[in-house]
């Protein structure tokens, strides 16, 4: 069976200044349909750069990326960007609504720029909402819904477009823990629906409603299985990793 | 991403922070206004001064001695007659135009601002009621030709003397010029706005008592000499418009073979005034219109300075745009249409203001000019169009870098801009 994600030898070195920063450092990772994977770290663990590769918002220094099949690691913007747009789903920790647009507005955004036309892109945006359960707000701006809605709303856009994979970064970051729930609760139903879900954050408590955990350290892999196993949690010794992460 | 979204996004924005929008918009509205209003200001004075030439008459050859030249003969009033009953084709009359400098008396009050002009009976041609420089009669009749060859002291006044001198009943009354009494013969029709100064406060003379007025007041008050410098400026007539440089020919070789030397005289035909007074408004239009376009360029200017401002608070935005799937190209050409769409707003709002102001400008030079309603400013349709086309393309050419910007912006950086 081919794998949805297919991380193979990923480097992402930053040159700053007199020093190299490896960010991500050699990590090979698979993902199949179907899956929900959390993956997490502490900051500073390469779990941004992760999150950014396999969104296409960034290349990686060296390594391959398959995304269903393709090779997206060589990609250029206007490349990634249809690849984006076609095959992935983002879910913010800040939203990320366009205030000025209307709520099903912001839903139609990525079938917009998918070229879908006018009717169908309504059709879509409203089915969306309607899996949030917002699709009475849909004339509403994102300023008149509660951080809540405002979450749903943007997991209804990530849905619109019907993508591959759903990228939730810290998604419940800015919400509080009855509100977080609730959208991790969403993101469970999504993953039983079908959907196939990468979810990135810091924090353990949230990492343990994904199926299987993927955790991050210095820009390498030291834990990867199932969500359900003790060792998934265990947070690394932090005070004797601080001296290493000051040296990269 | 389509045109129509990212035009009707462009739109709310402007409607969202109208003040902003206005003060993007104020350099090509001014600009914009100020072109159209050059324009129609330009156009209506051209009609306006091309109707009063035409009144005057087109066929009209002024004609200025200025000296003796190098032949020691003079052209004199009577080889003027005879070269227009030598030429009856291409002329159908001339006369001399004598301008008169007199104090114009009636009872206690004197006129200073009154024109006063020497001519012959030719001057006015009763069959069409309308003398060489448009005048028509109103009251009485023409100098006659006995009037002329007699010195006789009769005048015809315009209406403005006859109203303000004679309240309306000046025919048969006198009027002093120069210290002489004249019999007022006739009354001309009113043709400008009948007021002090205007085309209204005139005297005609025959030419032989203007010319001894002339030489009265030259010689001091007492010796009287009727033989004393020549006639400087007669009136032709040509046949007819297209005759006119025909005419002109005929008169120029007259004066060649007396003079010997072109710059003794000075032929003119009102046609060829009216080309030059044309081509000199078409100049001074250019020039102000360049110096309003300007003002375009400067509103180009402030609307790109706008943009950038605007890429930069929307950095967010433009980073959420490009990780839903947006191209470069999708985010350029939605900041070039906004700013398109900016410039043509502007545009229009400079275009009714414009054609506002041009009908302010009809009313007040009309009002200025006493209710004469020869002076219509017109807004060209054309000139409309071509500055609209502009702003528009101010707008997109100096959106063009803003929206490049934006385009090229890392949706990472983008996204985590705050």
């Amino acid at each position: 069976m081919e794998h949805l994600i297919e991380l193979k030898d990923i480097y992402k070195i930053y040159q700053m200044g007199e020093e190299t920063v490896h960010a991500l450092d050699g990590i090979s990772l698979t993902v199949d349909p179907g899956e929900f994977v959390a993956i997490v770290g502490q900051s500073g663990s390469g779990k941004s750069t992760a999150m950014n590769i396999i969104g296409c918002l960034d290349v990686p220094t060296s390594g391959t990326y398959r995304l269903a099949g393709v090779d997206v690691s060589t990609m250029d913007d206007d490349q990634q960007a249809e690849i984006r747009n076609k095959m992935l789903g983002f879910i913010f920790q800040q939203y990320n609504l366009i205030p000025k647009l209307s709520v099903l507005e912001n839903v139609e955004l990525p079938l917009l720029y998918a070229g879908v036309s006018a009717g169908e892109r309504r059709e879509r945006a409203l089915a969306a909402l309607e899996r949030v359960g917002l699709q009475d707000k849909r004339k509403n701006l994102p300023s008149q819904l509660s951080g809540g809605q405002q979450q749903r709303v943007s997991i209804a856009r990530a849905l619109a477009g019907s993508p591959s994979v759903i990228l939730a970064d810290e998604p419940t970051g800015a919400l509080d823990s009855r509100t977080g729930r609730e959208v991790l609760a969403f993101l469970q139903k999504l993953n039983a629906e079908g959907d196939t879900v990468v979810l990135i954050t810091h924090d353990n408590s949230i990492a343990v409603k994904a199926k299987r955990i993927v955790r991050l350290q210095d820009g390498k892999i030291i834990y990867d299985g199932d969500a359900k196993d003790p060792q998934a949690v265990v947070q690394p010794d932090l005070e004797e990793h601080r001296g290493e992460e000051a040296v990269p | 991403m389509n045109v129509t979204q990212s035009f009707r996004m462009a739109l709310n924005s402007l409607l969202t922070s109208k003040m902003r929008a206005l003060l993007t918009m104020l350099g090509i509205i001014i600009g914009v206004a100020a072109v159209i209003i050059i324009i129609s200001l330009g156009n209506g004075l051209q009609n306006y001064l091309n109707a009063q030439f035409e009144q005057m008459g087109v066929n009209i050859i002024q004609v200025q001695i200025m000296g003796r030249g190098t032949g020691n003969r003079t052209v004199e009033t009577e080889d003027m007659y005879q070269l227009a009953e030598k030429y009856p084709q291409y002329l159908s009359g001339v006369s001399p135009y004598v301008s008169v400098q007199a104090e114009v008396r009636s009872g206690g009050t004197s006129y200073d601002r009154t024109s006063i002009y020497g001519v012959s009976d030719i001057y006015y041609n009763r069959e069409r009621n309308q003398t060489m420089r448009g005048e028509a009669l109103s009251k009485g009749r023409f100098l006659s030709y006995i009037d002329v060859e007699r010195y006789q002291n009769v005048c015809v006044i315009g209406s403005y003397l006859d109203q303000a001198v004679f309240q309306g009943k000046g025919l048969d009354q006198t009027l002093t010029i120069g210290g002489i009494p004249y019999t007022v013969i006739g009354v001309l029709e009113q043709k400008a706005d009948c007021t002090e100064g205007s085309g209204d406060d005139v005297i005609f003379l025959p030419h032989g008592c203007a010319q001894r007025l002339n030489n009265r007041i030259s010689n001091g008050s007492g010796a009287i000499s009727i033989m004393g410098t020549s006639i400087t400026v007669y009136l032709f007539a040509s046949t007819g418009q297209d005759t006119s440089s025909a005419a002109k020919g005929v008169i120029e070789r007259l004066l060649d073979q007396t003079y010997q030397s072109s710059d003794s005289y000075f032929v003119v035909t009102a046609a060829e005034m009216m080309d030059t007074m044309n081509s000199m408004l078409e100049v001074l239009m250019t020039i102000l219109v360049v110096i309003a376009a300007i003002s375009l360029l400067v509103g180009g200017i402030g609307i790109m300075n706008i943009m950038l401002v605007s890429v930069t608070e929307r950095t967010r935005e433009i980073g959420i745009r490009k990780s839903l799937g947006a191209k470069g190209r999708d985010i350029r050409s939605q900041f070039i249409i906004e700013a398109g769409t900016t410039s043509a707003v502007g545009g229009v709002i400079g275009i009714v203001l414009g054609v506002m102001l041009a009908n302010a400008a009809t009313v007040i030079v009309g009002a200025v000019m006493g209710g004469s309603d020869g002076f219509t400013a017109t807004p060209s349709l054309g000139g409309i169009l071509v500055s609209f086309g502009v702003s528009v393309g101010v707008g997109v050419l100096f959106g063009y870098l803003p929206a490049n910007k934006a385009a090229k912006l890392n949706p990472i950086d983008a996204l985590r801009y705050d």
